[in-house]
């Protein structure tokens, strides 16, 4: 077990008093915002599933061969295919690893943690927004009353069952995690870096403050007019966060709350290849939309005008009565 | 038309799964048959039903033909009563405010614990499964209604993994392993709907589906099961929750 499972107080503490947190611009381009994210780190991603997913942040990483990145998010869609085919990341921590529940199971993951050496450490779900909270909190674990009694328990030795000092019941201790990166994509934010996040926020607002820096993708930069107008629905303070982006539709292929769904044809499209082949199947799939295309309004074209705007349709209807 | 032709085995399945939950009750609901008869249950019987979902969902109300591929989608969240984060929405279930919860299975066993993790050795796997998601969280907290299909390997002696706990090695395991609260209530699969037994813990059937025979079960089955003393067969499926359930799946998203 590495010595730096959980990073000491110290050092967290330390570096944020390194990090500048005065209310300053920090919009950069996408290419820019990659610089944030070095080989070796802890990336933890935002969103759930097929949900806000920062695929445009993701898209780049790619694009520019991180390596040896260790993945953390709630659950995972076709993002952990992306990182484990593309072999950005070699480590992906998360509760449920496939495609999506319409799809089965994804070849791509059975691959590279059947035979490729890659790992899938798994964790209950709620234990992962404990492990993130405890993050966010500044203390070195909770405690949680799942997966005791469960065989995950016992392949994470990371985790420690104890009885408790109170009551003398069993309990599990999780351990904090604080990425080194959080990478997280919203609907609109000022460029402070005050994050409004509409609809489903999942475990976005611990992630933001347990990461030791914050990459913020966003469909709109709004003034901080805007923001203070509503400042209930700022759900990620500017100070945790270190560069903004904006890319408008960043989450595609999947959702993005009351702007656009899941792209479904490419989504089944992208399943059928990649599961026929997790090797070639996933190289021809990264050259045509990862590595070819010149930009990400590029990818977007070859993801195609009709399904972007029937996402856009369905993802705005959410407000229809 | 005989018995068997006016419905496929999914919809047998959502419809027998509905008809377990009660009015007024909170239900903690994954995706698929769970998400569906949740919703049959709540447009049929149960109008004060409380649909959780672990997306961060309070009170979901989903649309027919809309249903979300996963719970955590924005159609999820379409007239519902709240939106929580999705630690906040499983930490419910450790606080006590569920009542019952309710997901799918991929393999179980005589003591009702479900693996969605390993088939064979997981140091050295035939095949990786996705894994928990939320579903050890909900069966570690909650009273569990497991809906699922019925294959003999699929229904073993002993899962490859305990993934989601139900009672674990039965008797008191499960209270002795730091679960003192919830605990597999009903299985539903297409031939059957079973229950656990008080003292030993282990699964037994309580009623058989519509034309379907004790034997049936069994050769399905890969260990010996035993019947309970009331042993019954369950009503068919009324028309009313058949059209509802296919005004709320039109596509067979999750009723193929």
């Amino acid at each position: 077990m590495p010595d730096t499972l959980v990073e000491p107080y110290t050092r967290l503490r330390e570096k944020m008093a390194q990090r500048d947190r005065s209310l300053r611009e920090k919009v950069v381009s996408l290419e820019e915002a990659a610089g944030f994210v070095q080989d070796g780190m802890k990336v933890g991603i935002g969103g759930s599933t097929m949900s806000r997913t920062p695929m445009a942040m993701l898209w780049e990483l790619i694009r520019q061969h991180r390596k040896d990145l260790s993945i953390s998010r709630c659950i995972v869609s076709t993002d952990g295919d992306l990182v484990f085919g593309s072999g950005i990341a070699n480590h992906v921590v998360t509760s449920w690893f496939a495609q999506g529940i319409l799809w089965g199971l994804s070849k791509v993951m059975r691959h590279h943690v059947e035979n490729g050496g890659k790992r899938y450490e798994e964790w209950s779900h709620m234990a992962v927004g404990m492990r993130f909270r405890a993050g966010g909190m500044g203390v070195p674990f909770l405690p949680t009353r799942a997966m005791l009694g469960s065989d995950i328990v016992g392949q994470r030795p990371e985790a420690k069952q104890i009885d408790c000092p109170f009551t003398g019941e069993k309990l599990l201790l999780v351990p904090a995690l604080n990425p080194d990166v959080a990478l997280i994509h919203v609907q609109r934010c000022d460029p402070y870096g005050n994050a409004q996040i509409d609809g489903l926020q999942f475990m976005d607002i611990d992630l933001a403050l347990a990461a030791n820096s914050v990459i913020l993708t966003t469909e709109r930069i709004v003034s901080n007019d805007q923001i203070r107008r509503a400042p209930d629905q700022t759900k990620i303070p500017f100070f945790c966060v270190d560069a903004v982006v904006e890319v408008p539709y960043g989450s595609a292929p999947h959702e993005c709350y009351g702007l656009y769904e899941p792209m479904m044809r490419h989504m089944e499209a992208y399943v059928a290849q990649v599961n026929a082949d997790p090797v070639k199947g996933m190289q021809e799939y990264l050259d045509r939309y990862f590595y070819s295309p010149k930009s990400w309004n590029e990818y977007l074209s070859l993801i195609g005008m009709d399904e972007v705007l029937e996402a856009t349709q369905k993802g705005r209807s959410i407000y229809n009565d | 038309m005989t018995e068997a032709q006016r419905y496929t085995a999914s919809e047998i399945l959502a419809i027998l799964s509905a008809r377990q939950l009660q009015d007024g009750q909170v239900v903690f609901a994954g995706i698929g048959t769970p998400l569906l008869a949740a919703t049959l249950a709540q447009r049929t019987r149960c109008p004060a039903l409380t649909i959780l979902f672990e997306g961060g969902v309070v009170g979901a109300f989903v649309e027919p033909g809309k249903l979300p591929p996963s719970t955590n989608d924005q159609r999820c969240t379409k007239r519902a009563n709240m939106v929580l984060g999705s630690a906040d929405v499983l930490l419910l279930l450790q606080r006590g405010y569920v009542d019952v919860g309710f997901m799918g299975g991929a393999q179980i066993d005589q003591f009702g614990n479900l693996n969605s993790s390993f088939i064979g050795d997981p140091a050295k796997p035939k095949t990786r499964l996705p894994g928990t998601g939320g579903g050890n969280d909900i069966s570690s907290l909650t009273n569990m209604i497991v809906a699922m299909k019925h294959e003999k390997r699929r229904f073993v002696e002993k899962v490859d993994f305990i993934t989601s706990p139900g009672f674990i090695r039965g008797g008191t395991s499960r209270r002795d392993s730091g679960l003192p609260s919830g605990g597999m209530w009903r299985v539903i699969t297409e031939l059957a709907v079973f229950g656990f037994d008080d003292r030993t813990r282990r699964i037994k059937v309580l009623a058989l589906n519509p034309g379907v025979s004790r034997e049936e079960v069994q050769d399905n089955t890969g260990f010996r099961l035993d019947f309970d003393e009331m042993l019954h067969v369950t009503s068919p499926p009324t028309d009313h929750e058949l059209e509802t359930l296919r005004m709320l799946d039109p596509d067979r998203l999750f009723t193929a």
